[in-house]
């Protein structure tokens, strides 16, 4: 083993560059690049298979849409079925550059809103061919029966949303994801039921096979009886979603893992932007150290709630007695033409400010208030019911608080990554033959990712994107060599994953895995969540290597291997968080400017705002992994902005 | 507050099972139900004790992963979820029972964990719109009127937790079934496959061996999302007329 090097002093490799767009008018690349892609003859493609992970929208998406070209698609998910993808808790909508509002949208418009949204730092080319999809996704949703909130006269209805000012998310009250998610697995279910996909749920990737340099493969190991098993193909698609939850505490599903992504990444993906990480402004507030995740509440309740805290630091009033004078509505104050209606990240800071300032509300100073009682005075409270009632519901149930009566109580939390596997335009990573798809990669959304748009890019990548470009490396790398296990790269990526497994079972120390996971959120939360400071991060990057040294001395994981071991599956997901943070940590720590929801405190304008340093970092970074604890190698993308060019966002 | 559990264990799906007794203490109003199991796993652990086994996910009530019999009724005492039920619903020095799905068609796997996997073949058989990627015509080229697809949204609503059967003293899964076929029959995009719809997915979930209706209506009560009774009646009539179409042709 090499000796460890101190893991803050990477280096920098060559740049990284988008080989697959094409150039000329953006407009044009995206029908370009699919005329340009090789093909595989329709009688050719059950010849191939095609591993796809995860089964979320992207997914779930992609394996019915390759299956239905007539590929083979083996498909693995942890959960008992494909339905459960945790796409399925998306509430609020998906965007489209339909116009149906006539109000002024186009995919130009979208383009530009996203662009700026993610405050410049994706890929034009990226952005622009997603517009251009969304239009056709609100097509094959509305065809596979997806029941959309409509119209009396029975046309398709639109609502605004955060960062934009145009009416283009579609949504199916507050439970679009679970609708959208559910006309996927529909889709892929036909295909499964045909024998074109064969699907593996309650299977968990653990490791990827690369052999001879392109990806060939998985090591999956089956949740219910623990073996451990390997997989091949000739193409392999991670749609994994993102790595919210190394934070402990988020509003993703509880076994939402980095695992597959962070196994890649080892086996020679790199991985980009990984300190891009979304806080969303309209959480639940944690009720205790019991708090095992934390629940959103939809974007969409800013467009009829109103955001407050008291003028006054340490106002422990009820909110009923504290007069209209006495309330900072400082969203509407800050920011007045686009108000409670401002992007995630610049609302999310917004929250943390006036709670520092000790004018926070409920339990310890954490939350300010979403008020509905001008929206209930205006609508009735029967308009507000038909639109958020299920919302509403949750939010009793949850606080045991009945929102009409009293202002919610919200604070930011994490909620999605916009980092990830850095992609080409074909969305294919580093290793040839691995594709990331959805949350899973990094390509569309910049630095902050606008509320509507997973759904879209998810669904974009799944049943447009990728089952074109993934044609032109199939057709271009037709695999004749069969490979199996006695392959030395296989063997010892299997003996690799049977080796951890064996070790986190035999530790048996005095910790839980829930101890040490909710150890390393905590710290990433304190010094890589809202506001970053070089300080903080350091401190950070010298904690990780001691509890990752502490892991391996102390963890307790009861049981065997050969059984239904939840322990040992949160066990080996947090061995990889434990290296995710870190390189989080670092990502955070290089980029010393702030953009998007990346705030470097060293880089504000006088107003508070992130200050963004272009002429330094207008680039992906793109992270190769050394080994364990070793600084890693950064690659660069230079960003080039010919259609929108970058300047301070304004929401104001 | 301080409870004594009465826990289902079991090792695996061939070994036999047992109720266990826990006590457990320091448990707030403001936990949901899961939170406690994950307390009470915590505890378990550092003894050195195999944890509880439950499924899981999203914790806020719509993947539908969670589920357990507690005191004997499905996803216990409130209409929700397992994982959105909160522990101010309980007492200090309460017992409560908990158990997994009890059904024919839901084999136990583990403890509190069941195989639901009969529900995805259900759907397989027809709980689709056959629309291949790229083939679909412009969104509103067929306006589908608002009551019918305010109806098709209210049983699309079904998260496939299995409450309905759990309850169900036939173990029937005529609510389920009923909830897909009746999202789909209703939209003018779902008439093509209306009748084998019908026809097969009743088929499929008949040679699962859930138990057939007597319209005892538990489902109902215990579905955390509220598909309604009703459903069933609408279900039977669509495979009736489907029956006669098809005989007819």
């Amino acid at each position: 083993m090499n000796e460890p090097t101190n893991y803050a002093e990477y280096t920098v490799g060559e740049p990284i560059a988008d080989t697959k767009a094409p150039d000329g008018p953006v407009a044009e690349r995206w029908n370009r690049r699919r005329f340009e892609a090789k093909l595989v003859n329709p009688a050719n493609r059950r010849k191939h298979t095609v591993i796809v992970v995860g089964t979320g929208l992207a997914g779930g998406a992609a394996g019915a849409t390759l299956a239905e070209q007539g590929y083979h698609v083996v498909q693995f998910c942890y959960q008992d079925s494909p339905r459960r993808a945790h796409s399925i808790a998306a509430q609020g909508g998906i965007n489209a550059a339909k116009n149906y509002r006539n109000d002024g949208d186009s995919i130009q418009r979208l383009f530009y809103d996203t662009v700026k949204g993610g405050d410049f730092r994706a890929r034009e080319s990226n952005v622009h061919r997603l517009a251009e999809v969304s239009v056709e996704i609100i097509d094959q949703c509305v065809a596979q029966g997806v029941p959309f909130a409509r119209e009396y006269g029975g046309l398709l209805d639109t609502r605004s949303f955060g960062g934009v000012q145009v009416s283009r998310t579609f949504y199916a009250r507050g439970q679009t994801g679970q609708q959208l998610l559910l006309g996927a697995y529909q889709a892929l279910s036909r295909q499964i039921a045909a024998g074109a996909v064969e699907m593996h749920p309650r299977t968990e990737m653990l490791d990827l096979l690369v052999v001879d340099g392109r990806a060939r493969g998985i090591v999956a190991r089956d949740l219910i009886t623990g073996a451990v098993s390997t997989y091949f193909a000739d193409a392999v698609v991670l749609a994994s979603g993102g790595y919210g939850n190394v934070f402990y505490l988020s509003t993703n599903a509880k076994n939402s893992n980095a695992t597959a992504i962070w196994r890649a990444h080892r086996r020679g993906a790199h991985f980009a932007n990984p300190c891009f990480t979304q806080i969303h402004p309209t959480c639940i507030p944690r009720s205790g150290d019991h708090q095992s995740k934390l629940t959103l509440m939809s974007e969409s309740l800013r467009n009829d709630g109103r955001i407050w805290v008291p003028k006054a630091r340490g106002d422990r009033r009820p909110p009923a007695e504290i007069p209209e004078d006495e309330r900072d509505y400082y969203l509407e104050r800050i920011y007045p033409s686009f108000g409670n209606l401002v992007p995630r990240d610049i609302a999310s800071r917004a929250a943390k400010n006036v709670c520092d300032q000790g004018r926070g509300v409920g339990p310890g100073g954490q939350g300010v208030y979403l008020d509905f009682a001008d929206a209930i005075a205006r609508l009735g409270r029967k308009a507000v019911e038909e639109k958020y009632g299920n919302l509403f519901e949750m939010y009793e149930r949850i606080t045991a608080e009945n929102p009409y009566e009293v202002p919610m109580r919200i604070y930011p939390a994490i909620h999605y990554t916009m980092g990830g596997l850095w992609v080409d335009y074909d969305l294919q990573t580093t290793v040839p033959g691995l594709f990331a798809i959805g949350e899973a990669n990094f390509s569309d959304h910049g630095a902050n990712r606008l509320g509507a748009s997973a759904l879209m890019q998810g669904l974009a990548d799944g049943y447009f994107v990728l089952p074109s470009t993934i044609n032109d490396y199939l057709a271009r790398n037709p695999h004749h060599d069969e490979i199996d296990d006695s392959h030395p790269e296989v063997a010892e990526a299997v003996a690799d994953t049977e080796d951890r497994l064996r070790l986190l079972l035999a530790v048996d120390g005095d910790r839980t895995p829930d101890s040490f996971h909710k150890e390393i959120g905590e710290l990433l939360w304190e010094h890589c969540g809202m506001a970053r400071t070089d300080e903080g991060l350091r401190k950070v990057l010298d904690r990780i290597p001691q509890i990752r040294e502490e892991f391996w001395r102390r963890i307790k994981v009861p049981g065997t291997g050969e059984q239904l071991n939840q322990s040992l599956e949160k066990a080996n997901r947090i061995v990889d968080y434990l290296e995710l943070a870190e390189l989080m940590c670092l990502d955070a720590l290089h980029r010393a400017e702030s953009c998007g929801g990346h705030f470097r405190e060293e880089s504000q304008t006088e107003g508070g705002e992130a200050a963004r340093r272009d002429e330094e970092f207008s680039y992906a970074a793109a992270w190769e992994f050394t080994g364990t604890g070793m600084a890693p190698v950064l690659h660069k993308e230079d960003l080039v902005f010919e259609y929108v060019h970058p300047t301070q966002r304004s929401y104001a | 507050m301080r409870l004594t559990l009465r826990v289902w264990r079991q090792p695996d799906a061939d070994a036999p099972g047992a109720m266990v007794t826990y006590g457990i203490d320091g448990i707030s109003e403001d936990m949901s139900f899961l939170e406690m199991l994950d307390t009470l796993n915590e505890e378990l652990i550092l003894k050195g004790d195999e944890p509880v086994a439950f499924d899981h996910d999203c914790r806020e009530g719509i993947c539908g992963a969670c589920g357990v019999v507690i005191n004997g009724d499905a996803h216990g005492p409130e209409r929700t979820t397992t994982c959105q039920l909160h522990m101010r619903h309980f007492n200090d020095g309460d017992t409560i029972d908990v158990e997994p799905w009890r059904a024919g068609a839901f084999p136990v796997v583990k403890d509190l964990v069941v195989d639901r996997s009969a529900f995805d073949r259900i759907i397989g058989a027809g709980g689709y719109i056959t629309a291949p990627t790229g083939a679909a015509p412009e969104a509103h080229a067929t306006p589908v009127p608002k009551p019918d697809a305010d109806f098709a949204f209210e049983h699309a609503e079904c998260i496939g937790c299995g409450a309905c059967v759990a309850a169900c003293p036939n173990g029937s899964a005529m609510l389920f079934t009923s909830a897909k076929i009746n999202h789909l029959n209703v939209l003018p995009q779902g008439a093509p496959e209306r009748e084998t719809r019908v026809l097969d997915m009743v088929a499929t979930m008949d040679e699962e061996g859930f138990g057939g209706c007597t319209l005892a209506g538990e489902c109902a009560t215990a579905c955390p999302k509220g598909i309604p009774l009703p459903s069933i009646a609408a279900m039977n009539k669509e495979w009736l007329r489907a029956t006669r179409k098809v005989s007819r042709s």
